[in-house]
């Protein structure tokens, strides 16, 4: 309340429903049995959205993981997934990585591309414009490893569809906030 | 081996069994009292328990029964609760009393045990997924898979339990760790990274809530079960806070008795069958400052006309309670007492004059002259309000502890019994368990066996747990239950009434037992009283008796519980009387 001007009353303050915003959150957590299944299950518990999860552990000896989670919901919502989170004892930080404008976000996708002549050339073609690497090949197929923002993966793919699109595995979003520090 | 020895080798050699692990660890934390029931899992546990004395085990009947005596038992003493169940259907079995917890925020440990770990996921016999089932209802819970990190994580399971915004926490014991040896370790320097719950007030945020309080014309306090879990020194607190400000103060139903009914600043309790003055309070006021309490849906009515024209102070130990049914415009996350610690010390500091409010307290008087509480006389049967009337002025000069079961008994039991101290009222607020007041007492009174211990009951609700009298016959409890006996699921029959255009849809409690000869055939003493004119000779009876009582109120049958704010309804929308279900609108009648 300090930094803002005080409204008059609480309900002076913005209380229709607002838009709904997406979010990418890292949330930091002791890598202890049933971790992933206390965030999950709040989620669901509390009626939140998932649009992507990624998990892995990130320091082996203080058996600490991350998990970046994509989400969308009105601003109180996620002000509420933000305090929820927090509350178990397992979370050591949540990190607001859209909020901070100092997040990097990145995604990894394998895509599967069957298709000759013309077709198969065009696929090659928009996979070096994406700096896409061919890790596999047939006479009739390519896969593709693609890396970058969760929307050039999508556009990459929607350009692949009239190609011979067959399969596509996403990591989903990892996130990373610029600078020296952690956190 | 005797306590002795076990002592010896906790301090000596360290090396034990991971039972003997648990009885240690639990020694360690203080638990003089658990609650429990054996099986399969838990044999190991119950071997160590039967060769010290330390420990005293109160045997139930039902699991349930356990969980809610060990809440009675938390609630009454401000220690942590303990149970112990076998794994299966003792874990689930529990299920309830943990949510029941969780909601009303009970320091809780939950020991269960789990078949052995080779058999995990196997569907072994009286297996469960118990940390799964019991992951979104406990604060915290563990498997210990590993007899090594059996004791790190009982004294972990503690500092959980008790600190922050308390809650129950279960540790899932297989029996082969129970078997194996592993190292005992002390509590001191137990601690978890992740988990640091902030007890200390901001100092701007305490600036800020001075300012509002300095300003504020139309002030009032809205104090919770939070006061009560920070301890009496948060009550001792309030009360000076209360004095020093001269504020009006209301409290939920969870909050009651951390500031005495019988102060002229106190409005009564607040929310759908709240008092009249609170309730209007907290619509008309220019300030609120809320002390530990959550905004809960019962509190609130319709959100949207909550307290229009306040502004707003949420003292609250969890973050996430902060901001999420209604904005407020000054948080203060911290423990309440070293939030009103820090409030009396910069209201004494303070030179600023805080305005006069005497009109606003005459306000409140006005309020108070509609006497929303007063019902009509006794006409042959007994009145459920005036039996729990009397039953206060018979027993207010005494030790007395008072739990009770949920439905309209409930509220009138807040309306009509008066309390001075906290930890005195336990009752199921948040979950809203029937069943809950029989073990509660059970556990009340293990913790005071000099008390006077009542559970204010209704036919319906105690028959949830009525097993559990044979725990307090066994073990010399003598709880009292005094049962407001209406033959109805009265507050079901009430919203049928209003709600449902009268179709008492299976709200009738047919085929009750003779309470009478249950409590005899229980070996407890029975009374029954439908005369007015006998209620206070047989209260005293009751009182009297030395031993369990199981006393059958007859009580007119169709009584409403009053008053009311229908559901969707704003606070200065209270019904008074008897109504006729039209002031509930559609919206209304689809809340529960």
């Amino acid at each position: 309340m300090s930094q803002e001007p005080i409204p008059a009353s609480a309900y002076d303050m913005d209380h229709v429903e607002s838009a709904e915003e997406r979010r990418t959150l890292a949330v930091l957590v002791d890598n202890e049995p049933g971790v992933l299944g206390r965030v999950v299950g709040l989620f669901s518990a509390r009626g939140y959205n998932i649009e992507s999860l990624t998990v892995a552990e990130v320091d082996r000896g203080k058996h600490r993981s991350r998990i970046t989670i994509v989400t969308t919901g009105t601003p109180h919502m996620l002000e509420q997934i933000e305090a929820q989170l927090l509350r178990l004892v397992p979370v050591a930080a949540v990190i607001d990585i859209t909020k901070s404008k100092r997040g990097i976000e990145r995604e990894l996708a394998l895509v599967k591309v069957a298709g000759k002549g013309e077709k198969r050339v065009e696929a090659l073609r928009i996979a070096e414009i994406f700096r896409a690497r061919v890790i596999d090949t047939t006479n009739e197929s390519f896969i593709f490893e693609i890396t970058g923002a969760s929307d050039k993966i999508d556009q990459f793919t929607e350009l692949m569809e009239p190609l011979g699109l067959v399969e596509v595995s996403r990591t989903g979003v990892l996130s990373i906030r610029r600078g020296k520090d952690a956190g | 081996m005797d306590t002795q020895t076990l002592t010896e080798k906790a301090t000596k050699t360290r090396k034990m069994t991971g039972a003997e692990i648990v009885i240690a660890a639990l020694r360690e934390q203080g638990v003089d009292t658990m609650f429990g029931y054996p099986g399969g899992a838990v044999l190991p546990i119950y071997d160590a328990l039967y060769s010290q004395d330390e420990i005293r085990h109160v045997l139930v009947r039902h699991e349930q029964g356990a969980g809610h005596a060990a809440e009675g038992y938390a609630r009454s003493t401000g220690k942590p609760g303990v149970a112990l169940v076998t794994s299966g259907p003792g874990a689930t079995n529990m299920v309830t009393p943990i949510a029941d917890a969780m909601m009303d925020s009970i320091p809780m440990v939950v020991i269960t045990g789990q078949v052995p770990t080779h058999l995990i996921g196997t569907d072994a016999f009286q297996e469960c997924d118990t940390v799964g089932i019991t992951r979104c209802c406990a604060k915290h819970n563990y498997l210990v898979t590993d007899v090594e990190d059996l004791a790190r994580t009982i004294h972990e399971a503690f500092l959980i339990a008790t600190s922050g915004r308390p809650g129950p926490v279960v540790i899932d014991i297989p029996k082969d760790v129970q078997f194996s040896t592993g190292t005992y370790i002390g509590k001191e320097g137990v601690f978890k990274p992740t988990y640091q719950p902030k007890t200390e007030p901001s100092k701007h945020a305490i600036r800020d809530a001075l300012a509002l309080m300095k300003a504020a014309r139309r002030p009032v306090f809205y104090t919770g079960g939070g006061v009560v879990n920070s301890g009496p020194e948060a009550s001792k607190l309030l009360r000076e806070l209360q004095a020093a400000t001269g504020f009006p103060l209301t409290s939920t139903l969870m909050g009651l008795g951390a500031f005495p009914a019988s102060h002229k600043d106190w409005l009564g309790m607040v929310g759908m069958h709240g008092a009249y003055e609170a309730n209007h309070a907290m619509h008309d006021c220019d300030l609120m400052i809320c002390v530990g309490a959550r905004f809960d849906d019962r509190v609130t009515g319709k959100i949207s006309a909550f307290s229009p024209g306040s502004k707003k102070i949420h003292i609250d130990i969890d973050p996430s309670s902060i901001n999420k049914i209604i904005r407020v415009d000054v948080p203060i996350v911290a423990d309440c007492k070293a939030a009103l610690q820090a409030l009396l010390d910069g209201w004494k500091k303070s030179r600023t004059k805080a305005p006069d409010i005497s009109e606003w307290k005459d306000q409140i008087e006005r309020w108070r002259e509609v006497d929303c509480f007063s019902y009509p006389a006794n006409d042959g049967s007994i009145r459920p309000q005036y039996a729990v009337e009397r039953l206060y002025e018979l027993t207010k000069d005494r030790d007395t502890y008072i739990s009770t079961e949920v439905g309209q008994h409930q509220m009138w039991a807040a309306q009509h019994y008066h309390f001075e101290e906290p930890n005195r009222w336990m009752t199921s607020g948040g979950l809203g368990t029937m069943g809950y007041g029989l073990p509660a007492a059970v556990g009340i009174q293990a913790a005071h066996p000099d008390s006077l211990v009542i559970d204010i009951a209704g036919e319906a609700s105690v028959q949830m747990v009525m097993q559990e009298v044979s725990t307090a016959v066994q073990h010399r409890l003598p709880i009292k239950v005094f049962i407001l006996n209406n033959e109805w699921m009265g507050m079901v029959r009430q919203w049928q009434e209003l709600l449902h255009g009268e179709r008492y849809s299976h709200s009738y409690s047919e085929s009750l037992p003779d309470f009478v000869k249950l409590a005899e055939a229980y070996g407890a003493h029975g009374i029954q009283c439908s005369d007015p004119n006998e209620l206070d000779q047989k209260i005293q009876e009751m009182i009297d008796h030395d031993g369990p009582v199981i006393f059958d109120c007859l009580v007119t049958k169709a009584e409403n519980c009053f008053p009311m704010i229908p559901s969707g309804a704003a606070h200065n929308e209270m019904l008074l009387g008897s109504i006729s279900g039209d002031e509930i609108d559609e919206e209304g009648r689809k809340l529960v």
